[in-house]
């Protein structure tokens, strides 16, 4: 496509040939509900729509995470939005029969709420849906992640087009600052800075980078995402790309999932074939390509200067930041690294504007975000909400509480780099600074909920081993630090601790903290202290009593 | 080739704009100790004890001296209780693995690290790098490599280019704080060279 | 080993230095491991020092320099299945099999690796063997799911 105008008659085209009223059955096909079958239960449903002649009539459409991974294979009718939870092969046919063709609810496969016995037929009623604000992942149900055409339908890429023919490089930037849309990867810094910094950074050749490594343990959202909505994504990075002037654009992602490699694939494919990447993007003159590169099983290439040693070619061993990578990154030339989640609200951003934008969410922390819910909870999965939900809303009303009777002790954020939130503390706003402030910061937003069975000493040693596991080796206060840390917190939890373990323990941390090179070091003593500041009663007693809890 | 003036230790210092803290304190006859830097080789910043506070903009951080570039009204101050603190701690680290490195009691003497604080566990390498660095960027042989990660990192001498190259060198031998470097390559020539007789015969 | 086909990953990157992780993975999951000769190969066509193939390919755990097994077995490992309970679904798999994480039985039916987070808590504690899910798994099970391998 060369125009805009094209663009606009092909998205009419597209939507011309749609009726509204089709029956579509949107199949989940993310990885929690592959899990339990549902690739059977699409070939199922292919099958039996085939039996009764109904291939023209009725769409299949396996789609990406709808987030509701706990009651996988998820199965949602269209136009009418009935959801039918935990679908087998064997409920395929009546749902073929009863409620596509005979457009009745099938009772026993609607879901019912576990504590309160009430029945959802639609799935904006169910209640884990009802209290999310689904601007990011909403699209997953409704689109086959490999057709652009569903994209388009959608409204895709008319961000893209608004912003390379009714806006400046400048305005687009612009646009983001005001929006104070901050990073979700962790950093949690404002976009728009780092943009800046890049777009004045000396040099013409500049880099945009999404990072989708996501290796922070329990965290899921952004496969959910990119998996599911990759245009999503590679919207928001072109327009970022415009407003920076990079030329190339680097996409990150793990190795090891096939479906999201394959996705991501055929998007660049489709979206080149389309006109939104290469040369002359949509007629508007601006060039732009995007190389893949997979990371290869480690969770400090996640970390940015990491990230960009292994772009180069090299052991991804982290630089110190005292020359940001937004002036001096890949090959030493300005790059801006972002989250998958940040580039997604980019297009949003642009279509609607950013005062529609910061309605949304806190004073500090504008727009929704996505998080993944797991541990002891009975609905894991993938939840969006506007920042500024309370804790106590995430774990209840959408979570539904502790399963097997059990109550909530402590609420964990950022993984190994977080620290864990007491269940006292559950009405904290979801916010950035509310979070750091409590020295759990936010993180990826990997919630991840523990019950009262759980030994917080032992929380601590496991994200401390998994540090251990996981240190690039280089310097000398993580790689030392932290596995003598570890090895304390193994003695304590092992009811093997010692007097004076404590304060050595806090030493360490200090010293992490203060020197290591990189950010993996220097957050390595979060769950630690967070764990001795809220339950240091624990630690005292597994020293005290040479209890092992385990 | 501007100068740039900066505070260390409340002494003014002369730098000129590329220089690290490093190098202006050592133009100024200020000692900051290091384990892991070499003037022919690039900055590493991996042993961390050259850590010093610095105060920019009314902040003030720990940063790497060796690595930190000078900026002008920089305030630096090369000796603190942090400071001091982080040099003390990374000594008894690394001690529990070099107990008897002369450069390492040295400078436990001057900042009251216990050699015993830690468990030993003498792997007698401090992963400095200054041998497979020297090799790589001096002499670019790449005889040495870091292999593993994490706690598991050490040295390793690849016996292919080693048996090469190493006996009729040696330079890296005189770098090592803790003279593991020589004891690794005896034991590599020992196990790991490959036999002249193991030579495949002239192929065609 | 088919070394047409490696030898065809390698020269399609043949002298960019830059690409030596990209090639590395692919022969990985063609070859399911890094002999030395091949190492040295992609030093000399990709003209990266092999003291740099080396430290990249004992940095990453994805890479093996030991052959794998016929079956690949990855227990997770992330908080979610920790607190399910998957360190006792480990214990089970490794009394079974009998090797440790990163080992390969003697009779080179099965590699054993427990790491990082699959990403995939709604179904911990999970075994993903050659790819396929076995999901919410108790210890009892272990032995049934396994035993269907050869």
């Amino acid at each position: 496509m060369n125009s805009a105008g094209e663009l606009q008659a092909l998205r009419k085209g597209l939507l011309s040939k749609r009726d509204p009223n089709k029956p579509c059955i949107a199949i989940c096909a993310g990885t929690g509900c592959l899990g339990p079958g549902s690739d059977e239960v699409i070939s199922a449903f292919e099958s039996e729509v085939k039996k009764h002649s109904l291939k023209a009539k009725v769409d299949i459409r396996a789609t990406g995470c709808h987030g509701f991974c706990e009651e996988g294979p998820n199965v949602v009718i269209y136009p009418e939005e009935i959801c039918y939870t935990r679908v087998t092969v064997e409920d395929v046919p009546e749902i073929v029969s009863q409620t596509v063709i005979g457009k009745k609810v099938i009772d026993r496969l609607v879901y019912v709420d576990p504590n309160t016995g009430e029945k959802s037929v639609h799935q904006s009623e169910i209640p884990f849906y009802k209290k999310q604000m689904r601007h990011l992942i909403g699209n997953n149900s409704k689109i086959d992640p490999k057709s652009l055409d569903d994209y388009l339908a959608l409204g895709g890429y008319s961000a893209l087009s608004r912003a390379l023919f009714e806006m400046s490089p400048e305005q687009v930037l612009e646009e983001i600052k005001k929006a104070n849309l901050r990073g979700r990867g962790g950093g949690g810094f404002p976009a728009g800075s780092k943009w800046e910094t890049a777009r004045n950074a000396p040099g013409d050749k500049k880099y945009v980078i999404v990072n989708g490594h996501e290796g922070e343990p329990g965290a899921f959202m952004d496969r959910a995402l990119f998996t599911g909505n990759p245009h999503s994504i590679l919207e928001g990075l072109i327009i970022g790309a415009y407003a920076i002037g990079a030329h190339q654009g680097f996409i990150y992602t793990r190795h090891d999932s096939p479906q999201l490699r394959d996705n991501i694939a055929v998007a660049l494919t489709q979206a080149e074939e389309y006109g939104f990447l290469g040369e002359n993007i949509l007629g508007s003159g601006f060039n732009f390509d995007v190389e893949v590169h997979l990371d290869v099983g480690i969770f400090v290439s996640g970390e940015s200067s990491a990230l960009m040693r292994s772009i180069e070619g090299k052991a991804p061993e982290p630089r110190p930041k005292y020359i940001r990578t937004a002036v001096s990154g890949i090959w030493e030339r300005p790059s801006n690294l972002n989250n998958v989640e940040t580039w997604a609200n980019v297009p949003q951003i642009i279509s609607k504007g950013y005062a529609w934008y910061t309605r949304i969410g806190t004073e500090g922390s504008k727009g929704t975000k996505l998080i993944s819910l797991s541990g002891n909870i009975v609905n894991t999965g993938v939840v969006e909400v506007p920042m500024g939900t309370t804790l106590r809303e995430i774990v209840y009303d959408i979570g539904g509480g502790i399963p097997n009777g059990k109550k909530l002790k402590a609420v964990h954020f950022g993984g190994p780099m977080g620290g864990s939130i007491p269940a006292s503390l559950l009405d904290t706003p979801l916010d950035f600074d509310a979070l750091a402030k409590l020295g759990a910061p936010i993180g990826a937003g990997g919630m991840f909920v523990m019950d009262e069975d759980t030994h917080m000493v032992e929380v601590a040693r496991f994200f401390l081993n998994f540090l251990t596991n996981e240190s690039c080796g280089k310097c000398v206060p993580c790689r030392e630090g932290i596995r003598q840390m570890l090895k304390i917190l193994t003695q304590i939890s092992e009811g093997k601790g010692k007097e004076g373990d404590i304060e050595l323990l806090e030493e360490i941390c200090e010293v992490t903290g203060a020197a290591s090179l990189c950010a993996l070091g220097k957050t390595a003593s979060g769950p630690v202290l967070s764990t001795l500041g809220y339950f240091r009663d624990e630690y005292e007693a597994n020293i005290r009593e040479k209890k092992c809890p385990a | 080739m501007s100068d740039i003036l900066l505070q260390i230790d409340g002494k003014e210092v002369e730098a000129r704009a590329g220089m690290t803290i490093l190098q202006a304190a050592q133009s100024a006859g200020i000692m900051i100790p290091t384990l892991c830097h070499h003037e022919k080789l690039d900055s590493y910043g991996a042993c961390r004890i050259c850590t010093v506070e610095v105060e920019t903009r009314g902040r003030t951080n720990l940063v790497a001296a060796c690595l930190y570039p000078v900026e002008r009204n920089l305030v630096v101050r090369t000796r603190s209780e942090t400071v001091d603190k982080v040099r003390k701690m990374i000594l008894e680290l690394l001690l529990a693995h070099a107990p008897e490195a002369p450069a390492l009691q040295e400078l436990a003497r001057q900042y009251g690290a216990k050699g015993a604080r830690f468990e030993k566990e003498p792997s007698f390498c401090i992963l400095c790098g200054l041998c497979v660095r020297y090799c790589a960027e001096v002499k670019k042989k790449n005889a040495i490599a870091f292999v593993d990660q994490g706690a598991k990192r050490e040295i390793s001498f690849i016996p292919e280019i080693a048996s090469q190259e190493c006996w009729s060198c040696k330079e890296c031998f005189p770098l090592c704080p803790t003279s593991y470097l020589q004891a690794a390559y005896f034991l590599t020539q020992g196990l790991a060279f490959p036999s002249p007789s193991s030579e495949p015969a002239s192929e065609e | 080993m088919d070394n047409d086909r490696i030898d065809r990953i390698i020269d399609k990157y043949q002298g960019k230095p830059s690409s030596v992780i990209q090639v590395l993975i692919e022969i990985q999951h063609e070859n399911h491991w890094l002999p030395r000769e091949v190492l040295e190969k992609v030093s000399k066509k990709l003209e990266v020092p092999l003291s740099e193939v080396l430290h990249i390919v004992t940095f990453y755990k994805t890479f093996s320099l030991i052959p794998k097994g016929r079956h690949e077995i990855h227990v997770c490992a992330g908080s979610s299945c920790h607190a399910r309970g998957a360190q006792r679904v480990l214990d089970r798999v490794q009394d079974v099999i009998g090797i440790k994480p990163g080992e390969t039985s003697s009779d080179s039916k099965f590699s054993l690796e427990a790491g990082n987070c699959i990403g995939c808590c709604s179904l911990g504690p999970e075994i993903v063997i050659d790819g396929k899910h076995h999901s919410r798994i108790e210890p009892d099970k272990v032995e049934d799911v396994l035993k269907d391998y050869h």
